[in-house]
């Protein structure tokens, strides 16, 4: 019998060798007569370990890692391919307390399938959503969403099963649904994973979201620094139009959804629903004024389900296992599960699902294994670009979106980044009014001039330059930002710089000493 | 190195392949950067007849997407990310080693016309930071020596777009 080995083709573990170490174990295989059969799968999100290679045993699949294609030699002499030991060797891949001690929910498949196997996704439980979906009636549905209590994914948390309710009742020949697969914050990776991974998860979410609102074309807008991920759904597309689970009618049910991958072209601010709306119209992506909602007036000017990927991947679940399942995870009005994102300066990086309630300090130590560096961790910021910067004092505050926000953070895609004490938070500061630069859309002044503004400012503060009058000034210049900016792109970008100034004032030149 | 000209007759090809999709303006403007590296001034009157658009509205297009560009580059594109997580593993100095590998700046092209740096913001490789991309590779974990390395392989390496 041949030996069943897993090498991911997430192109995380693509960026750090698995094609070459793929590549290598065939060759060692073949020279040594040796019957192997390798399957490439998602990644398991352990990404310190990657290229992580499982073998199939008997007690289940054991894991090897970070394996280098020079290592393969030294694995076949072990005998790797019956599970045995290794340096390398990380017994039980499930038992692996990273993994073992998260719930995953969305990301149950990611890692485990051949993500362009229907038969794996199939025997994984794909596509029972889709068929408690089409058992039910359209407002049923949505009525399933709603009562999970599932909010919106991708950083304002708007209750997903109310959006949907509105383009159900807004009456109209033709109707989307647009997932945002942007994902242009910087920290974050889930979105990428999953479609990378699991891309029929995704497609049969979207589908549950068209057969509900009445929908019967959705797009999927994947930024152009995910060339994989694009490439994955386009081929999963494929396979699952020529198995019947798009098309003209879905599943047989005669109900038609159809579905289309468009590539973005390097814009941050095309996250932005309405921005993103008008890129897949084939303009500049400049963010438009609600009312309309999309939900009324979106793609098109037809009514419109925009929802980020980790909101519609965890849609077929709730059909699955009922309202009820996932509500019970989480805590307050979070419910559910967040796939949360570890990045930045830890030893062990990457994907970490766990309901809300979860607390920084778990994640930074008990999973995040504290700095990279060894250093001590001095902040990390949350959210994404966009998000503020939690002091080290604040790493106790429950993951969840209403306590974050009443510390003047905000949860966002679930995006870690962690820095140690070498950082210098007035850099930090400078970079995220640069960035807004860089990406505003042009549309308000607060945001086009405002930044190019702070960024002067925070450089005459560092230079110590009259720095009380440029701190006032900066100050001013934060408010004018928040109040009077059409989105959160100049609308959020003085958070992570209030909180950089606010938790670290002696970065920028400030002396607390005498302040006090 | 020669660049061949873009031949016109291509363009009308791919433009007309997408003109139908709804939104088709972006679909346009991947299929020709991608087969000629860059979008030629040939080809904005060209769309923009296709799409009953003006000139100059395809020209706000292009010019609003940092993807897109006029000029043709080298034969790799080397983009280093320049956001948080990988600021947090050291790209700054890693850029620096970049640039000065090179002997060019961001948005430049190095003199044997191999590599045309640019910055990104977030390659969603956060987990394995520092990253950069190389054409459509991404790389992981990236340290000066691993640059140098690659960097050898892309000089000795014809790319796409290009040679096209
Ligand atoms: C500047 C800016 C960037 C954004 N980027 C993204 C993004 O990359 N992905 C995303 O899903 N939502 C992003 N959003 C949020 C979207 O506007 C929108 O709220 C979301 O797509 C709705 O889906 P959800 O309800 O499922 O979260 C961004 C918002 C702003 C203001
Ligand atoms: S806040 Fe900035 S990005 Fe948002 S609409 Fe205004 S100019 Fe555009
Ligand atoms: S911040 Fe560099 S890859 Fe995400």
């Amino acid at each position: 019998m041949s030996a069943r080995i897993y090498v991911p083709i997430d192109s995380g573990a693509l960026s750090l060798g698995a094609e070459q170490v793929a590549r290598a174990i065939r060759r060692e295989a073949d020279a040594r007569g040796i019957a192997v059969d390798i399957v490439r799968n998602g990644s398991r999100g352990l990404f310190w370990l990657e290229p992580l290679v499982e073998v199939v045993t008997p007690q289940g699949r054991v894991a090897y890692g970070p394996v280098q294609p020079e290592d393969v030699p030294g694995l076949f002499d072990a005998g790797f391919h019956h599970g045995a030991a290794h340096p390398l060797c990380h017994g039980l891949t499930a038992q692996i307390p990273f993994l073992a001690r998260q719930e995953r929910l969305t990301f149950a498949r990611v890692g485990l399938t051949d993500p362009l196997s229907l038969d794996d996704y199939l025997a994984h439980g794909g596509f029972e959503g889709l068929k408690r979906a089409i058992a039910l009636a359209p407002a049923d549905v949505v009525q399933a969403v709603t009562d999970s209590g599932l909010r919106g994914r991708g950083g304002a948390a708007f209750p997903t099963g109310i959006k949907w309710k509105t383009v159900l009742d807004t009456p109209a020949a033709q109707k989307y649904i647009a997932c945002n697969a942007d994902e242009g914050d910087s920290g974050t990776f889930s979105d990428r994973m999953l479609m990378e991974g699991d891309p029929y998860c995704l497609i049969e979410g979207m589908t549950i979201a068209g057969l509900a609102v009445g929908a019967t074309q959705g797009y999927i807008y994947v930024r152009s620094e995910y060339p994989h991920a694009f490439r994955t759904l386009q081929a999963a597309i494929g396979r699952a139009r020529a198995a019947g689970w798009l098309g003209a009618s879905v599943a047989g049910c005669g109900r038609a959804f159809e579905l289309e991958v468009r590539m973005g072209a390097g814009a941050y601010i095309c996250g932005e629903e309405t921005a993103m709306l008008e890129s897949l119209e084939g303009k500049r992506g400049v963010v438009r004024a609600k009312p309309p909602l999309p939900a009324i007036a979106g793609l098109f000017g037809q009514p419109t389900v925009i929802n980020n990927v980790m909101s519609l991947a965890a849609v077929p679940l709730i059909l699955a296992r009922g309202a009820a399942f996932y509500r019970d995870y989480g805590l307050g009005r979070s419910r559910g599960t967040l796939p949360f994102q570890l990045a930045g300066n830890l030893r062990h990086t990457g994907l970490v699902e766990k309901a809300f309630g979860v607390t920084l300090r778990e994640l930074l130590e008990d999973f995040g294994g504290g700095s990279a560096s060894g250093r001590p961790l001095r902040t990390a910021q949350v959210g994404g670009p966009l998000g503020a910067y939690v002091p080290a004092t604040q790493f106790d505050v429950p993951l969840d979106y209403e306590q974050y926000a009443a510390i003047g953070a905000m949860v966002g895609h679930g995006g870690i980044v962690a820095f140690d004490d070498t950082v210098d938070m007035a850099k930090m500061a400078r970079h995220a009014m640069a960035f807004c630069v860089a990406e505003s859309c042009g549309k308000c002044t607060p945001c086009r001039i405002g930044s190019v503004r702070g960024v002067e400012v925070i450089d005459r503060i560092i230079a110590g330059e009259e720095r009380g009058r440029n701190l006032a000034l900066l100050d001013s210049l934060c408010d004018t930002m928040l109040a009077g900016s059409l989105c959160a792109m100049g609308g959020m970008t003085p958070y992570p710089v209030q909180s950089a100034l606010k938790h670290f004032p002696q970065d920028f030149g400030i002396d607390t000493a005498a302040a006090a | 190195m020669t660049t061949p000209l873009p031949k016109t007759a291509d363009l009308d090809a791919l433009i007309q392949a997408h003109r139908t999709l709804p939104g088709a303006t972006l679909p346009i403007l991947h299929a020709i950067q991608d087969a000629w590296g860059y979008i030629p001034d040939e080809a904005l009157p060209r769309i923009a007849t296709a799409l009953n658009l003006s000139r100059a509205e395809v020209q706000g297009v292009v010019s609003f997407y940092h993807h897109f560009r006029r000029t043709p580059p080298g034969r790799h594109v080397v983009q280093v990310c320049r956001a948080e997580s990988c600021l947090a593993m050291g790209a700054d100095a890693l850029e620096a080693h970049v640039r000065a590998a090179l002997g060019i700046d961001v948005h430049q092209t190095s003199a044997d016309g191999a590599v045309t740096l640019e910055p990104v913001y977030c390659l969603g490789n956060c987990a394995c930071s520092p990253s950069i991309r190389v054409d459509d590779d991404i790389h992981g974990r990236m340290s000066p020596r691993r640059f140098d390395a690659l960097v050898a392989e892309l000089r000795a390496t014809s790319g796409k777009g290009v040679t096209a």
